[in-house]
């Protein structure tokens, strides 16, 4: 994962242009989940649309209207290589480039592909495969382009992407801290899963955002916005094998919507590669 | 002071009430016990008892009448002295609006003596020195304290080494000792408050034999602590183990999750968070739970002083049971059991003071 907090934020996009900020929604491969966050702002997106043009939003609307922009809000992963060129576009037409969602940002869900092989897959799927011209790897955005700031989550939680904006439009640092779910949790007045019921819980590797929402209703963390700041992945494996997860449940937990965000994927290859490394940790 | 018998405490919570306080007190819920506004005896989680061993809390339903028969729970009196979250101002087109958070009145009922203690904690570090701390100070004059001596203390639990319980000494405006056959309380006032409170209710003065069987449940909880720590010259001895080995062999098990320091209920630490809305142009402050465990916490000039697992364990430890001492004049722990329970991995603060030693 690229940039970890917001430190390039450092002026008010509408100081530089003397005008109302110019806002672009891109979407790569995605599910476009996050961008129909932006969308449920409703009462808050009439007051984003009155600080800034939204001036390129194609699941709002069509007319997009021409380059530069101030902000650019980027869904989806890179998959294949007209997305190689676009993202370049991008870059070049965006002041400040803030990715959204666990896509942008660790490659996704389809980043799956990158622990098998593509071409298999494709012929496995499409009755023509040789039409299919994508890559072999689903890449975030921070591996083919420089980005301003990376913002967590499967979807994104619409008070963050809020805050962000709001962040960006006054410029100042975002408050999205990179600490674990433990301490949304714990501050929300959740019973802890792991501890009170035995259910196996990421929250504890997993950066918080979410507002620990499924601890809330009594499910363990998934681990949606990705790994926190300092996970230790190889001691909660050792927890979550103690509460009775078998190696494919382990490997099968990491390996979901940021599955090749480096702390996640060396959690996923450690169960899977050696059983005795954990246990003897 | 004069000891009184109360049958139940439907009285007393009607009396509370009728003061004009919120009675909090243990309820069952998600299987845990939690500190939650109640309105009457019945909504205590009679018949419940808690298992607590590192990183594990079961919670079971006996038969029987006892509905204080289980140790702490996660939630101290912090939540309500010092909330999760709480705006300090609020700002509109530079005006500057202090946010003047009204004390509730409340009264916490079921609190336990570990509890107490770590009230008088709270009270030196945010009373106690040149700034004191106005919102805490108008939420603390807010509470009436009924606190339970303990007669089950939870397999965590070590309040004896910490002279802390498992029964009250001080404190209080009421402490409850709960006794069977037949269930009462024997009841004793430790303020001109509490005095007041039990005038006001209809009580028998307890005789010999409800004093007696009151000794005998604090005497046998005493007796049954989960854990213990030999607290000798460790405000010497801790902070000379800084280069100890044993620091990285907790740092590779511990998570940096900062679930013990949220539980615990003297760590006071927060963070200040401004933001500003989109929609009408207010800024506001929020001060929030923060904990040594996090990257933030210690950073300066964008990297953290504290970057590595075991700089944070270290931290931990240290400061609640030696550097508190330098800094308060007393321990910052007050065995509650509370961090090892709530341990997702079952670090027991017990044990890795006794492998440093
Ligand atoms: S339920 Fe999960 S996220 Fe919540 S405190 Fe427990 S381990 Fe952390
Ligand atoms: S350090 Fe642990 S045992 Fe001591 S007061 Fe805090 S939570 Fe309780
Ligand atoms: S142990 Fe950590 S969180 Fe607790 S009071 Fe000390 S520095 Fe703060
Ligand atoms: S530490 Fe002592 S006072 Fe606190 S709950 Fe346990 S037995 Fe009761
Ligand atoms: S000691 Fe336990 S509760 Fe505390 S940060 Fe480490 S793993 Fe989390």
């Amino acid at each position: 994962m690229g940039t970890r907090k917001g430190t390039a934020v450092t002026r008010s996009v509408r100081k530089r242009t003397e005008g109302v900020p110019r806002l672009a929604v891109w979407k790569f491969a995605s599910c476009d989940g996050c961008q129909l966050t932006l969308l449920d702002c409703e009462d808050e997106l009439l007051s984003v649309a009155a600080e800034v043009e939204i001036a390129y939003f194609l699941e709002a609307s069509s007319a997009p209207g021409p380059g530069p922009y101030d902000l650019s809000l980027v869904e989806g992963s890179i998959t294949t290589p007209e997305d190689l060129e676009r993202i370049q576009h991008v870059r070049r037409v965006s002041k400040h480039l803030v990715t959204i969602g666990a896509c942008a940002t660790a490659g996704g869900i389809q980043a799956l592909r990158d622990f098998g092989d593509v071409r298999e897959f494709a012929a496995v799927v499409y009755a023509r495969p040789g039409y299919i011209a994508t890559l072999d790897r689903s890449t975030p955005i921070s591996a083919n382009v420089p980005v301003d700031f990376e913002l967590r989550g499967c979807p994104i939680d619409k008070r963050q992407l809020l805050e962000v904006i709001s962040a960006f439009l006054a410029g100042r640092r975002p408050v999205v801290p990179a600490h674990s779910v433990c301490v949304e949790c714990k501050a929300r007045g959740n019973a802890c899963v792991m501890v009170a019921h035995g259910t196996p819980c990421l929250g504890p590797v997993t950066q918080a955002g979410c507002g620990a929402l499924c601890p809330a209703f009594d499910r363990g963390c998934y681990g949606c916005f990705g790994p926190m700041e300092s996970p230790n992945a190889r001691a909660l494996n050792k927890q979550l094998r103690a509460l009775g997860m078998s190696t494919p449940e382990l490997v099968r937990v990491y390996r979901t919507f940021n599955a090749t965000a480096e702390p996640f994927r060396q959690a996923s290859e450690s169960a899977e590669n050696s059983r005795e490394a954990d246990d003897d940790a | 002071m004069a000891a009184f018998v109360l049958d139940s405490l439907e009285p007393l919570i009607a009396e509370l009430r009728s003061r004009g306080f919120a009675v909090v007190g243990p309820v069952a819920r998600g299987g845990v016990i939690r500190m939650e506004e109640i309105s009457s005896a019945a909504d205590l989680p009679r018949g419940a008892r808690d298992e607590q061993t590192p990183g594990r809390y079961r919670l079971s339903t006996h038969d029987g009448d006892l509905m204080f028969d289980y140790a702490a729970s996660p939630d101290s009196a912090k939540r309500f002295t010092q909330p999760p979250r709480q705006t300090l101002i609020r700002m509109r087109r530079g005006d500057i609006e202090e946010v003047e958070d009204e004390a509730p009145r409340l009264a916490l009922l079921g609190i336990r003596p570990c509890d107490l203690a770590a009230l008088a904690v709270q009270d030196r570090v945010f009373l106690g020195g040149r700034h004191p701390d106005p919102a805490y100070r108008r939420r603390r004059e807010a509470l009436f304290l009924v606190t339970v001596n303990c007669a089950v203390p939870g397999g965590t639990c070590f309040c004896v080494s910490m002279g802390t319980g498992p029964k009250a000494t001080k404190g209080f405006d009421l402490a409850l000792t709960e006794l069977a056959d037949p269930h009462r309380f024997v009841v004793e006032a430790g303020s001109e408050k509490g005095v007041d409170v039990l005038g006001a209710l209809s009580q028998a003065a307890a005789c010999d034999d409800d004093l007696a069987a009151a000794e005998e449940v604090s005497r046998i909880a005493a007796e049954h602590m989960g854990r213990q720590v030999d607290t000798e010259g460790i405000q010497q001895w801790l902070p000379q183990a800084h280069d100890s080995p044993r620091w990285s062999d907790v740092a590779s098990r511990c998570l940096s999750c900062t679930n013990c320091t949220m539980v615990c209920p003297t760590c006071f630490c927060t963070t200040m968070e401004d933001s500003t809305s989109l929609s009408d142009g207010t800024a506001e402050r929020v001060e929030r739970w923060d904990s040594c465990f996090t990257l933030d916490f210690s950073e300066l000039n964008g990297s953290p002083v504290r970057g590595s697992g075991e700089g944070r364990y270290r931290q931990w430890l240290t400061h609640k049971f030696a550097t508190w001492y330098d800094q308060f004049g007393m321990s910052g722990c007050v065995g509650c059991g509370r961090c090892i329970t709530w341990c997702p991995v079952g670090i027991d603060v017990t044990e890795e003071l006794a492998n440093l030693r």
